[in-house]
Formats: structure tokens, sequence, C-alpha cells
């Protein structure tokens, strides 16, 4: 058996109606997995927008992902940051927690460690905005769960690649080598 | 130049007439009358009118997979449209171009569950290659060139323009075809030189090579059968060809093995499995082909030729991936192998011919000769026989009855034969020869249908008596939706659940009833005289085989096996019980 691996797939595509339709439907009908997925225009002059979807699969399956997607007519290009070379995944998180007396102090305490910013506040309850990587927001959001009642809402992972390479718009080239490192 | 300003309906028809369009199939009704009457001030463009939208996609499909042009449909919305979604599915599957026009509710009543509204792009999104709702006049005259282009180029498929009501009445600027290249969609056609030298090099090496090459070919036009063709001859290699295929290379050639695949000959299957080079060249390792995946050719290297880069390492890996148009490609080899001036393993070569020779002696669509009962091969035997020598075309429907025209019809060049491959669709055969016959009306065009398809698209048999179509239908009348009773009998049982039509009708007055003509064969010796009746008579016939209602289809390869584990005939399936893996698969 093939192992399975995750990959975090940026698509270039047209921003015409039905086009993320297209893309979800690609996956559904082919029996893909979505761990997330976004979408937001990035070039309003060409009105492109890009998409980044984290999928898992056998290397075959992913190879297959990428195919299906360059053929929709109205992508432009699929590049598969996971296999590419280094690159940066940020998710955004705004985490809801109720709670009062001191769990309410060691919520603000850990939100100050994780770099979580309160960005609304009753004496009852606290918003936090967090940024990272998924695990780091999947690590803040168990420990606020641990200190009162939570809701949560996450954009998904978006993601670029490290080094000086502008990637787009993006013609489906091999992969380039990035040597910049990282910074943290 | 100034664009030229029209209404919807008069860009529509333009942008058509432009396309080299000459033919439309389609089905009026609310949501396209704009068009309809414009139609009807004009006479560019031959409307033929089909009896249900179903079989207007087919007969396009069947005009398309003859002439190598994009068929057209025009069909008004909610019911129009879905009443199409199988036909473009079809078309999808095997990669026929196809442009269906679809009438939709005007824009401003678009989500309100306006009267025959649907969601036809929605509906219709992953049955198309790609489609379109066209929501101002100003995008009108781009969207219908873009849909030829997307419809005929790369891999072909079905494209759907939707159009709103309102778009239809409005006027806009008219612009013409234009060459400008898309913004997004660009298909690789020329293939990577590298990898023709690593597959020319695989070739020469090879001591067990096979051409396995399907209807890809065919869509990469005439040339490339005939180039194909001229490349097998230099390098003296078997070749097999799917059901797509058929036709790419003449079925008199010595080199030709037969069909590859579930009801494919023994030859064949047997060098797919064995060959240690299989060279690809526009077929998609399709689950009918390869039989069980883990035991398909485990000993080969493989080539595989496509334009489409996402059927490459799709169900099988292969060692020489090359993307590129077909007659291109084919060219690029010719070309390397010439230069090469080596030539094949010649002594592999020989004892691979041996060998091969060895399967072809076991005449595996042999079949029983009978002097009363009429075995269905034989019906296809003096059909072949009779046909030989005109301009014929076959379509057919689905079921054994295709399997035995695959078998025994012998087609000598591309195009002249039309059957639903990757979707199996029931009722395809007479539309789809109606839009053949259209496209060559002084040819011979025959459906081979089982009385259970035929009824799906009777219907059309109207159509044809209107435009005084010569098609025939040439039924092989079993009683029995015979692929399914044959799987029942080998994987159920004999539980013969639901595959007997307790009551038919008489073939022959129906097609009386339809102002066609009606013949009937009841036992051997009637066949060559209704063939040659049916020949000889320049109207739309029916003629009723009736065959023997026990005949199974073989060889087969039983669903879950692989190739070397063939049926030859009824006495080998009780030996070779099916799998329970293999009980699963369709
Ligand atoms: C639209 C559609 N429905 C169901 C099937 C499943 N099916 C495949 S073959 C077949 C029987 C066909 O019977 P007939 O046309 O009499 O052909 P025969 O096999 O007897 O030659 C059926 C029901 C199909 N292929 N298409
Ligand atoms: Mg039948």
């Amino acid at each position: 058996m093939s192992t399975i691996e995750r990959h975090t797939i940026a698509v270039l595509v047209d921003n015409e109606p039905g086009v993320l339709a297209r893309v979800i439907g690609l996956f559904s009908g082919r029996g893909y997995n979505i761990e997330s997925l976004t979408v937001a225009e990035v070039d309003a002059a060409t009105h492109q927008s890009r998409i980044t979807v984290v999928t898992t699969g056998t290397p075959m399956v992913i190879e297959q992902i990428k195919a299906q997607l360059a053929r929709l007519v109205p992508v432009h290009g699929v590049h598969d940051l996971t296999a590419e070379g280094p690159c940066i995944e940020r998710e955004l998180a705004l985490v809801k927690v109720r709670n009062v007396g001191q769990e309410r102090v060691e919520a603000l305490r850990i939100a100050d460690i994780f770099r979580a910013r309160a960005v609304d506040s009753t004496i009852e309850s606290f918003v936090f905005e967090i940024s990272g990587a998924t695990e780091k927001l999947n690590a803040f959001i168990g420990l606020m769960a641990d200190l009162g009642e939570v809701e949560v809402s996450r954009t998904g992972v978006v993601a670029i690649a490290r080094g000086a390479t502008v990637g787009s718009p993006m013609g489906g080239r091999e992969p380039v080598k990035r040597s910049s490192k990282p910074i943290r | 130049m100034s664009a030229q300003t029209m209404t919807g309906a008069e860009i529509i028809l333009k942008a058509l007439v432009d396309q080299g369009v000459e033919v439309i199939f389609g089905y009026p009704g609310g949501a396209v009358l704009p068009i309809y009457d414009a139609l009807f001030k004009q006479n560019a463009l031959r409307h033929i009118l089909v009896r249900q939208e179903g079989g207007a996609v087919h007969s396009a499909e069947g005009y398309a997979r003859s002439t190598g042009k994009v068929g057209v449909v025009l069909v008004t919305s909610g019911p129009g449209a879905t009443n199409a979604v199988t036909g473009l599915t079809d078309a999808l599957m095997d990669s026929i171009p196809v442009v269906c026009l679809t009438g939709q509710v005007p824009t401003h009543l678009i989500g309100n569950d306006a009267f025959q509204e649907a969601d036809t792009t929605g509906i219709t999104r992953p049955c198309t290659k790609h489609n379109y709702l066209v929501k101002d006049v100003k995008d009108l005259a781009r969207v219908m060139h873009e849909a030829f282009y997307v419809a005929r180029s790369g891999r072909p498929g079905p494209v759907v323009v939707d159009l709103p009501k309102d778009v239809q009445f409005a006027s806009g600027p008219y612009i013409g075809p234009t060459e400008l290249a898309h913004k997004s969609y660009r298909p690789q056609t020329k293939a990577d030189s590298q990898r023709i030298q690593e597959a020319v090099e695989l070739m020469a090496r090879a001591k067990r090579p096979l051409f396995y090459c399907g209807g890809g070919v065919i869509n990469s036009g005439p040339d490339a059968s005939k180039k194909l063709t001229e490349l097998i001859r230099l390098t003296g290699f078997p070749c097999t060809l799917t059901l797509m295929g058929l036709g790419v290379l003449p079925a008199s050639d010595p080199l030709f093995l037969g069909m590859v695949g579930m009801h494919g000959t023994y030859e064949s299957n047997m060098a797919m499995h064995d060959c240690d080079v299989m060279i690809n060249i526009g077929a998609r390792f399709d689950d009918r082909v390869t039989g069980r995946l883990a035991a398909f050719s485990p000993g080969s290297k493989k080539i595989h030729v496509d334009i489409d880069p996402s059927s490459i390492n799709k169900n099988v890996r292969v060692d020489v991936p090359i993307v590129g148009d077909c007659a291109s490609v084919i060219a690029d080899l010719t070309r390397a192998w010439k230069a090469r001036k080596g030539k094949a393993d010649e002594r592999g070569l020989q004892s691979w011919w041996k060998q091969i020779d060895g399967w072809r002696r076991r005449d595996c669509l042999r079949y029983e000769k009978t002097t009363k009962v009429i075995k269905p091969q034989y019906a296809l035997d003096r059909l072949q026989t009779l046909t030989r020598s005109r301009e014929t075309f076959i379509t057919t429907e689905v079921g054994q009855h295709q399997m035995w025209a695959a078998q025994f019809m012998k087609f000598e060049k591309p195009n002249r034969w039309m059957t639903s491959g990757g979707l199996g669709t029931m009722g395809y055969g007479l539309p789809a020869a109606i839009g053949v016959q259209i496209a060559h009306p002084d040819a011979l065009v025959i459906d081979v249908a089982g009385e259970a398809s035929i009824l799906m698209n009777i219907q059309e048999m109207s159509t044809a008596v209107q435009y005084q179509l010569p098609v025939k239908i040439f039924i092989l009348n079993n009683q029995w939706m015979g692929m399914v009773r044959q799987w029942q009998e080998l994987i159920h049982g004999g539980r013969y659940s639901q595959s007997y039509t307790e009551s038919l009708p008489d073939f022959v007055k129906l097609a009386e009833a339809f102002g066609a003509v009606g013949l009937r064969a009841e036992k051997a010796g009637d066949v060559d005289g209704v063939i040659e009746e049916m020949i000889r008579v320049k109207r739309t016939v029916i003629v009723d085989v009736c065959v023997d209602q026990t005949e199974n289809c073989f060889p087969m390869i039983p669903a879950g096996a692989a190739h070397n584990e063939m049926l030859l005939g009824p006495a080998d399936k009780a030996e070779k019980p099916t799998s329970e893996e293999g009980m699963v698969l369709v």
C-alpha cells in the first residue's frame, strides 16, 4: 500500500461564476479529500483568484488531483507547494472563549504565549485572533476549550513558496529550488 | 473592422455559420423561440428536428464521430436541457466534440424557480468539458467561438452554452472567430523530444512489443490513423485496438490482432499480458481493457501517448509518458524510428509472432454453425460479408450485440464505427445512425441493435422517416437483455431477475407504423435474403433477426480476472468461478 501524503496545492483560476463549484465538484465527484480550501481574488486587474487547497492521498492520487485541476478550462496554473520546496503555510482563527475568574486569567496568559490578540471582550468572554501554522492553532484552540466554552472560526490554510521567485502567473513549470532560510 | 450589431439569436446563428456548422440537431421550446425564429429566416443552417432531446445529442455525436467535425445541438430550457444530460455524459466519456446550446429563463428570473427553469450549468458541470451561462449579450459571440474551440481542441468533449431568453432578444456586437489564444486553456499538442527518444529506444530493444491504440487516434484526425498504420508496418509489431479505436489500423492487416479487453480476442489479450513493451497510443487503460489491475501486463515497460495529462498514470503506472496530439507524436516517433536506422529485435520479434500465431490458432471467435436457429454471430458474419464492398458505417446499441458487432464487423478505415464505449448508453445507436446518415447521405448506415436497447430511443424512427434517411436497424432479437442475462448466468446462479422482456412489439409492424420498412429473419436461411433486401430498399428499414436466445458472448474476461484468465466458451465457465473481488465490479 502506498503511503498517504498531505499536500498543499495552489491553483490560480479566472474569477468567473462557477469556478469554485468546478474545483469543489472535481474533488467530491472523484472522491478526493479536502482538508481545507481557501479562495480570494488576488489580482483585481485580470480577475484571477488563488485557491489554496490542502488535500491528502497516495502519490498517484495527488498526481491525479493536480492533473485534473490543470485540465479545468478556467485554471491558469497548479502548483504543489509541498512538493516544490519549502513553503509557508498560515491560518487565521477567531476563537471566542467564555469563562470567568481564574480561568479567564489563564486564558489571557496562554493567549499571550501564543501571540494571540484579544479583539473583543466582555466581562465573561474574549475573542482572540490568532494566526500561524495549523498545528499551532489546534494547540491553542485545545487549550481554550479546557478553559471554557469555545466557538471557533478558521480560514483554512493559505500558503506561498519561500524564496525570491514570484510564481504568479503560475504556468505549471518544473519545481524550482529555493534557498532562502525560514525566518522565525 | 467595426463590430456589427445584431440580436443575440442572430449572433448565435452567425457564429455557428462562421464556425463551419451546416447542421444542427434540435427540439424547440419557449426558451429558445427567438433562436428558432432566426432559424426560420435563413438557409445556411439545416435543422434536424429530433423526437427527444436525448436523441439530438446522440445524433450530434454520430455526426461528429463520422466526420471529425463538431456536432451541434439546440434544446430548450428545463426538460430540454435535462433530457440532454445522458448524451452529454456519453460525449464526455468518449471524447466526442459537441456544442449544446440550451435555452434558459430570462436573467432576471434565474434562481426564482421560474417555469421550465433548471440550473443547467450546475447540472451539466460534471458531464461537460466546460460550460457557460451567457448573461450579457456583449459576451455572446466570444463565448460561442470559445465553446467550439474548447469542444474540438485538446481532448475533445461536450460544451454547453446556456442562453437566457432576454440575451437572445438583446442587441449586441458580433465578432468573428479570432486566432487569439485562450487565457488559460492551452492543451499541449507537441511532445517532449526526450520522451520520443526514450520511447524509440524501448521499442528497438523490445522482444515482445505490442501497439495498443484507441479512440484518441481517431480524434486526432484520419491522418493520424494513416501515419500510425505506416509506423506499425515499419516496425512489424503486432497491434491491438480498443473498442473506440476500431478502424485505426485496417482490420485486414495481418499485424492486427483484433480488439482488446473484456470481449476482445484471445490473441490480443494474451499479447497484452505477455508483451515486454506496450506502446499505448490514444487509449486510456480503461477497466474494460485492463481487467484486474494488479495482474495487468506484469512484465511490460509501458509507453503512453495521450493529449490529456490526467489520463497518464491514472490507472496504470507507465514508464514513458508522452503528452501530445497523436498525429504529431506518431510523426515524431516515425521520424525517430527511421533516424535510428536500428530495426526491431528481429529474432525476438520472430518468436513473438510464433507465439501469437499459436494463440490465433485457438480461433476464439469461432461459433457453432447451425441450419435452423440463427446464431447472432452468423447474422453479423453475413452482414459483414454482404456489406464489405460498400461505404458502410456501423453504429450500435449496448449489450451482447454491440460486442459481437465489434468482433465481427471489420473496419478498414477510422470514423466508420460509432458506439457508446465509456458510458455504455442503450439507445445510442439509432439517433447516432441518423447523425451519420445526415453527414453521409449516400452511405450505408446500419445500427446493430438489441431489441431492448432499440426501444430506448425508438421515437427517432419518426425522425429518420421525416428526413427520408435510409438507415438500417439490424436488431439481433434474443428477447433478453442478453448481456444482463449473461452476467446473471455467470455470477448470479442463473437467477434471471427482470432481464426477460415479456412483451415486445412486433418490430415489422412497428416499422410500418412509422412509415418505414420492416423485415424479419427467423431461420439461418433467411439471413442473406433480408440483408440483401435491406440494402436494396432505399428507405428506413428495421430488420428483426430472431436469434438464439441463449447464446453468450465469448471470449470474456470475467470481472476481476486477468487477461490470461479468459473464458473462451461456455465450457470454460464452470472451471473459473468469479472471485469475490470481481463480484462487486460492473
Ligand atoms: C440506459 C441503460 N440502461 C441500462 C443498461 C444496462 N444494460 C447493459 S446491456 C443491457 C441489455 C441490453 O439488451 P439488448 O439491447 O436486448 O441487447 P443484447 O445484450 O440482448 O444484445 C442492459 C440493460 C445500459 N447499458 N444502459
Ligand atoms: Mg436482447
